[in-house]
Order: C-alpha cells, then structure tokens, then sequence
C-alpha cells in the first residue's frame, strides 16, 4: 500500500496541544503507554543494578544503604506506576470503547484527568529518588517507615497516594462504560473474555485503593506529626499497618494479573481459531478470584504474630482462590483441543504465560501451606513466587497483548519473526532468573540482603545472567515495534482473523471509532471450520 | 565452595517432617505442572495450523468437564491445606518444661540472655534433644528471628513479646538470619546457632557463668528502679505482691481475668494501665523509655522465680 494514511485518530489533528488536551481514549491510552515505558525502564533499570550487586555474596558496587534505596525504587516503581496502570491504563483504554462499541468511555475528561493525576503522582515519586531515594521498601513497614527511614518518605508516599485515586478514577470510568455504553445487542455474556476481566478488576481498584490511601494518610500524619497509630512507642500497633497494607495489596495482585488473563483469553481463541472453551466459566472465575481475593490478606502474615485461629481461616482461603485459576488455564488448555494453532508471537506471549502462571500458581499452594511458609517466607521463594505470577504472568501477557493489538493501534505490522525470537528469548531469560531463587530460597536466603553467604553464590550468578537475557528481550521490542511505526507494512483492519469489534474498524480506527453504531449479533470467539464470524452485523 | 548446595542442612526432626511435607507438595505441584504442560505441547503440536489432523466438532457442553476439574482441583487444594496446618499447629503447642532463653532483636544485632545469666550477641547456644523456647522482644522496628536449618522463623514486633519453640536434634552449627527487612545492615543481623550435646552444653554454661542468674540481676534492678518500695510487704504503697504471681490467673479491675505470663508482666512494667488487677488503684508509673527489653527480661525472670511458691493470693 502506499499513499498518505487515511484519516484516524493518529492524524486527525496535530500539535503539542492536541495531545496534551486530548479526551480521546485511544490518544489518552498512548500517552499512559509512553508514562508507564518510562517507568518500567527505571524499574528495570533498578532491578538490573540488583542482580550486578547480587554477583558477588560480599559488596560488589553499591553499600547497603544503596541496595536498600534501589530495591525500594524497583518495587515502588514497579507496583505502581507500571503493574497496577500497565494493562487497564493502556489496552483497557483503547479498546474497551472499541469492544463494547462505544464512542469513548463514558467521563473523557474524567479519564484525561486520571493521565495527569497519574503524572502528578509519578513526578512527585521520582523526585524523592532522585534526591537520594528511601530506604523503606515497597511495603512501608511500620514502625520502620515513620521513625527509622531516611530520606523523603513524605514526598514518595503522597506520590503514591495521587497515582492511587488515578486508578480509582479510571476504574470507575471503565465501569460506567461497561454499564451504560455498550452497543444495541452486546450482552453481558456477549462481551470479550478482556472486557469482564477489566470490569472485574476496576470494582477491585475502586473498592481496594481507598483502603492504601487511608493507610498512606495515617503513615503520614504519624512520621509528620508523631500521632500514635502505627508505632508502639506512641501506643500504636504495627500489626495493624500490615493489615491495613495487605487488605489493598494482596488485591493489588489480582489487579495486575486479572487483565492479563483478559488478555490471554483473548489471544488464544483468536490464534487457535476456536471459540473460548467454558466462556462462563473463565468469566466467573474472574469474578470469584476478585471476591475471594479481598479474604487472603493475612497470608502475608503467618509469622507475623497473627492468631493462630486468623492463620487458619486464611491458609483455608488462600488454597479456595486458587481454584478459579486452576479453572481458566485448564479451559484456555481445552481451547487449543481441535484448533488450528497459529505460532504467532502473541500466541508465543500466551504459551510463555501458561507456562510460567502455572509455575508461580503452583509455588503458591507451597506458601499457602502454613507450615511451609514459616521457612520460606521473606526468602528468595516468596520473591520467585511473586515474581512468576506479576513477571511470568501480567508482564508476559502484556507483551502478548501490545503484539496482538499493535496492528490496530500503530496501524502497522511488526517483523514477526523479531517478535517471536523475542518472546521465546523472554522466556527462557525469564526461567533462569527466577527459578535459581525457588532453590537459594528454601535454602534459607532471605530477601533484601545486600550480602549473603557465600554458599548461596551459584544461584544468584545464574539469576543474574538469566536477568541479562530478560533485559535484551525486554529492550528489543523498543527497537523493532519503532522500526514497524516507520517502516511496518501497512495492517488491514483485521490481520488476525479475530471476532471482536475493534477489528471491523480501520487501522489505526478513525477518532470517533466507528461510523455507525454496530449491530451486535452473536457471542466471540466463533470459529466455523477455522473461519471467523465477526461479533458484528456485517452490512 | 567445594558443592554446589541443593537442600538445607535437617537439624532437627521437625525440619524432616517439613521436608516430607514439601516433597509432597513438590510430587503433587509437579504431576499437575507436568499434565499441564504435556496437553499444551500435544494439542499445540497436533493442532498447529499445517496439520491435516480431523477436527471433530467442538465439545459445546463444557460444564461436566468444569465440575471435574473444579471437584478434583478443591480436593487437592483442602488436602494441602490440612497437611500444612497440622504441622504449624504443632509449632503453637511446645511442652510447658521447655528451656525458656530471652532474645533481643535491635539494628543489628541478636542479643540472647539464658536463665543462668550467660549472655551472648549473634550467636546463640542450646542443648540438642531439648525443648528451648526463645522469647523475643525488639528494641526498635520489626526483625523476623530465622534459622533455615530448623525451618522455623518468627518475627520479632516491638511493643510485644513473640515466642519461638524448636528442638534441634543435631548437634553442629547452623546459620541464625534477620529475615525482615530492619535497615542499613539487615544482612549483617545474623549469627550461628549452636547444637550442644547436654554435657557439652552444660560445661559451656559454666564457664560463661559469672554475672549471677538472669533472676539475680533481676531482682537487682527490682531494688534499684524502686519497684521493691510498693510490691513488697511495708510498702508506702499499697500494691499487689508478686509471690505466686506467675502463671496463675490475676483478676483485672475491669471485669476480666487474665493469665500472668511473661507478655503480662512485660506489659505491667511498661504499660501497667493496661491490665490493672482488681483492687488496686491505677498509679503505678509506667517504666517505658527507663528500661531497655534486656533489663525488662531480668525483671519478667525475677517476677517468674518468685514462683508459685506461695499460693496464690494469700497475702492480699
């Protein structure tokens, strides 16, 4: 193809201030994409000088007071300004409206607003690492953060607490779409597998985020103004704080990884040309793991000093919210039975997800386990664990679901076979950095340590290495998702053989999405003898 | 580095229960990760586009398998979740003879006091084939006391005291870790933990000996820090006496009766408007900011060896 594009959002108007006062979701969803890259280079940045300092079982570069400042940066930075906003902020943005066939969503201002409280919340944290970082940890833990932290814990938690009621209002715009604009015959067991599971985790950011917020304030008003909350030598009870904390942060999880089981639910029907196996099934389980997910919190808590009665309850139910995960992967198993599997990367993404989901779904029947987790948690088990779930899983699933909808967004097709090297490459870097720490974990090293005995060395070199291959794969898509804006060949409006509604708009799809509203006629994912039958009436 | 380390040194009989219980987790984790895996690669393989492999029509009725696997997956997930807590059950019930030593967690540093009064910093002693029950209290934020040999590890929350129970079967020398995140030398806050045979263990006692018993400096500091002037009889004023106050039940002014453990007498010398025994007015000072969780545990020794020699109450 050749010529000037046709109109789309991309170009339809042009300037600075178009962008920066945009209430187009696509465009707003770009410029999300362009924050949270950022951020994840920081955080990526952070975690690579971890594993060089972890070389060595002794000081390689950085003194313990470095290393706890820049794990604190990777965590803060990772959680919130990439985990937490990553698929919601940018592929929840652009395509719920396209999916449902809407025109927006429903608050454009609202969302716009979201953007810039967001970088408000953003620009106040990366300014107290830059003017010399904190050294509390992500989690903030009580009493250490109010009497025993240096550095401008202040500055970094208000940060956090403004990107929170970003997520609060994007959640609650994506719920008033899901509502109120979906299209004449898009019933709610018409909606992609990817619309429920952003649903479903909006009403956990809009239920959970206040929880952080009120806990920050308090963190705050006890470091500021020495009011005894938390503390016991102001009369407060730290054990609280971790209750507070968990009650947002263990949902928090199933914030980063619902979305991308949407997306993995998406990407393997599509790439095996076959309806979703047990649809009802795969949403329910979202919404079970959103329920039962706010009752696991005291998980994190077993050797706390919680009673012995509250651990009970809470192994019980830890074990009960890993059944509906169970459920979605034996069903996107069951998809591929009778398909006709294509390997394309995000396909690859998805395999790459099931994989290691599965690994870190597993480990956590291990911590879930009481007796088990007395010895390994705070080791290097728990840090592998979590990191095959938010890594292994929402991370990998949000690199299937940038390939799957890059056509759509850019407009362009991107070197495919780039892009599967790519994936595979994530993989393996991926297994090898993390599964040395499942081992050097239950041999008892603990998390946090800027030195470590020199038994434990082997392990840790192989994660380093496996951590400079994760890097590459991580970097590379920078490089050839920029060739493919430039010199990608042009993309149809459906490249894949999908069934949604996004792709019976244009690519990249015009600014008020589609021309008419679509008539919709039938559930996704239907496959007849491998070809697709759009979720559209086709006129 | 001669070998490269696969499993933890096993200490005590506990961390073989544990281990068996972690092999079980690994077999059953790893039949179902293998299942898994083993049908992905075979329907990927079998089913990749080029192939000419006949399609059936695809299963519309689903729900008898959801109701399998979902039965099958509940069934496993309850059977782990017995089996994990019945043994963590077993870490909440040590046997009442048990040795007790005292433990202070600080930035960064174990400091262990025993009954005898030996003490000891990053490096703690105990006699194989008896129950020891550590009681830990911290001077500044969370530390989590841990040692991997015996899989066990408790965290160490200031304000209270937290108690730990293990019994190490084999005598050698084990690494002791701070396993929560406590600041600048987190890393550095360990030691070793020694496993004596009795006899040995016996002798070491010995010749670290000398400072008194842990209840002698205790009742030290219960003349100097005044607390003798109103808990002894002739006192100017009236205050409970502390003969045969340990481990019986106390009567609170409040209505409840509460048991006089080492967390109760911490809390009376520290906080002692919480849990005013009945009869006695409320005016005793509390020592918080004066004592340091050291000399509080030579108090909580000196409380404990007055014992229940003397029946309980008589003198009120």
């Amino acid at each position: 193809m050749s010529g000037p594009p046709p109109r789309n959002y991309f170009n339809a108007t042009v300037g600075i201030r178009s962008w920066l006062l945009t209430t187009d979701h696509k465009r707003i969803a770009l410029l999300y994409f362009a924050s949270i890259t950022f951020f994840f280079l920081v955080g990526g940045f952070a975690a690579t000088l971890i594993r060089f300092e972890l070389v060595t079982p002794g000081p390689t570069f950085a003194s313990p007071d470095t290393y706890n400042r820049l794990f604190t940066m990777h965590g803060v930075i990772m959680v919130w300004f990439f985990l937490i906003p990553s698929i919601p902020t940018t592929m929840g943005n652009f395509m719920i409206p396209l999916m449902i066939g809407a025109k927006d969503l429903a608050f454009p201002r609202l969302n716009l607003a979201s953007w810039y409280l967001f970088i408000a919340g953003g620009a106040l944290t990366i300014t107290s690492l830059l003017l010399g970082g904190i050294d509390t940890g992500w989690t903030f833990y009580e009493p250490y953060s109010t009497f025993y932290a240096t550095g401008y814990v202040i500055l970094a938690i208000s940060g956090i607490f403004l990107s929170g009621f970003s997520s609060i209002l994007t959640g609650l715009n994506f719920i008033v779409t899901v509502h109120k604009l979906r299209a004449p015959g898009m019933t709610w067991y018409r909606l992609p597998v990817f619309v429920w599971s952003t649903y479903t985790t909006s009403v956990i950011l809009v239920l959970a985020t206040p929880v952080l917020a009120m806990t920050l304030a308090m963190l705050l008003v006890e470091r500021v103004f020495h009011v005894g909350i938390f503390s016991p030598a102001l009369g407060g009870d730290p054990l609280l704080f971790q209750h507070m904390f968990w009650f947002y942060s263990h949902p928090a999880v199933y914030i980063m990884i619902l979305p991308s089981m949407g997306l993995i639910s998406e990407i393997i029907p599509v790439f095996s040309r076959n309806r979703l196996f047990g649809y009802h099934f795969v949403v329910w389980a979202s919404i079970a793991i959103g329920v039962i997910g706010f009752l696991v919190w005291g998980h994190h808590m077993f050797v706390a000093g919680q009673a012995l009665f509250a651990s009970l309850a809470f192994s019980f139910l830890s074990y009960l919210v890993a059944v509906p995960s169970a459920i979605k992967v034996f069903n996107w198993i069951a998809t591929l039975h009778n398909g006709w599997i294509r390997f394309s990367a995000p396909m690859l993404y998805a395999f790459g997800f099931i994989g290691l989901f599965t690994i870190g779904g597993l480990t956590g029947l291990f911590l879930a386990a009481l007796a088990v987790d007395v010895h390994v948690t705070d080791t290097y088990f728990v840090v592998a664990h979590f990191h095959f779930i938010m890594v292994g899983g929402a991370v990998m699933g949000y690199f299937g679901g940038l390939h799957y909808w890059w056509p759509k967004i850019s407009g362009r097709m991107y070197p495919e076979y780039w892009a599967r090297f790519t994936a595979i490459l994530a993989f393996f870097g991926f297994a090898l950095t993390f599964t040395p720490q499942f081992i050097v974990g239950y041999l008892g090293m603990p998390r946090r340590y800027q030195s470590y005995p020199p038994e434990f060395q082997v392990w840790n070199v192989l994660s380093s290495a496996g951590a400079s291959i994760l890097a590459v794969a991580y970097a590379l898509p920078v490089f050839y998702l920029g060739w493919s804006l430039l010199k990608g060949v042009r993309a149809s409006p459906n490249p894949w053989n999908a069934t949604g509604l996004e792709w019976d708009v244009p690519s990249p799809p015009p600014p008020e999405n589609f021309e008419r509203t679509p008539d919709v006629i039938r559930a996704p994912y239907q496959y007849e003898g491998g070809r697709a039958l759009p979720q559209a009436k086709h006129v | 580095m001669s070998t490269v380390p696969f499993w933890p040194v096993e200490a005590s009989h506990y961390a073989a229960q544990l281990d068996f219980l972690f092999i079980g987790l690994l077999a059953i984790t790893g039949f179902t990760a293998g299942f898994v895996f083993f049908l992905l690669i075979l329907f990927a393989a079998r089913y990749r586009e080029g192939s000419g492999v006949e399609r059936s029509t695809p299963t519309t009725k689903t729900w008898e398998w959801e109701v399998a696997w979902t039965t099958a997956s509940l069934l496993v997930f309850v059977g782990l979740a017995v089996w994990g807590a019945s043994l963590y059950v077993t870490l909440y019930n040590p046997p009442r003879d048990s040795l007790q030593i005292f433990i202070v967690g600080k930035q960064w540093m174990w400091k262990a006091q025993h009954p005898g009064g030996q003490r000891e910093i990053n490096a703690l002693h105990v006699p194989a084939g008896r129950d020891v029950r550590l009681v830990m209290a911290s001077q500044d934020v969370i530390h989590s006391f841990f040692v991997p040999a015996l899989r066990v590890k408790q965290d160490v929350v200031p304000g209270r005291y937290e108690s730990l129970a293990f019994r190490a079967d084999r005598p050698g020398q084990y690494r002791i870790f701070c396993a929560e995140y406590c600041g600048t030398d987190h890393a550095h806050m360990g030691g070793w933990l020694t496993v004596m045979e009795p006899r040995a263990f016996a002798g070491w006692l010995r010749t670290e000996g000398g400072h008194g018993t842990l209840a002698d400096q205790g009742a030290a500091l219960f003349r100097n820090y005044g607390c003798s002037g109103c808990h002894e009889p002739g006192g100017t004023v009236r205050a409970p006496p502390l003969e045969g106050l340990y481990g019986n039940p106390v009567p609170l002014s409040d209505g409840r009766v509460i048991r006089a453990d080492d967390s109760y007498i911490r809390d009376s010398i520290l906080l002692p408007k919480k849990d005013v025994a009945a009869g006695y007015d409320p005016v005793m000072p509390s020592f918080a900011g004066q004592l340091n969780e050291d000399d509080v545990a030579k108090l909580v020794a000196y409380v404990k060896s007055l014992g229940s020699s003397a029946p309980a109450g008589a003198s009120r």
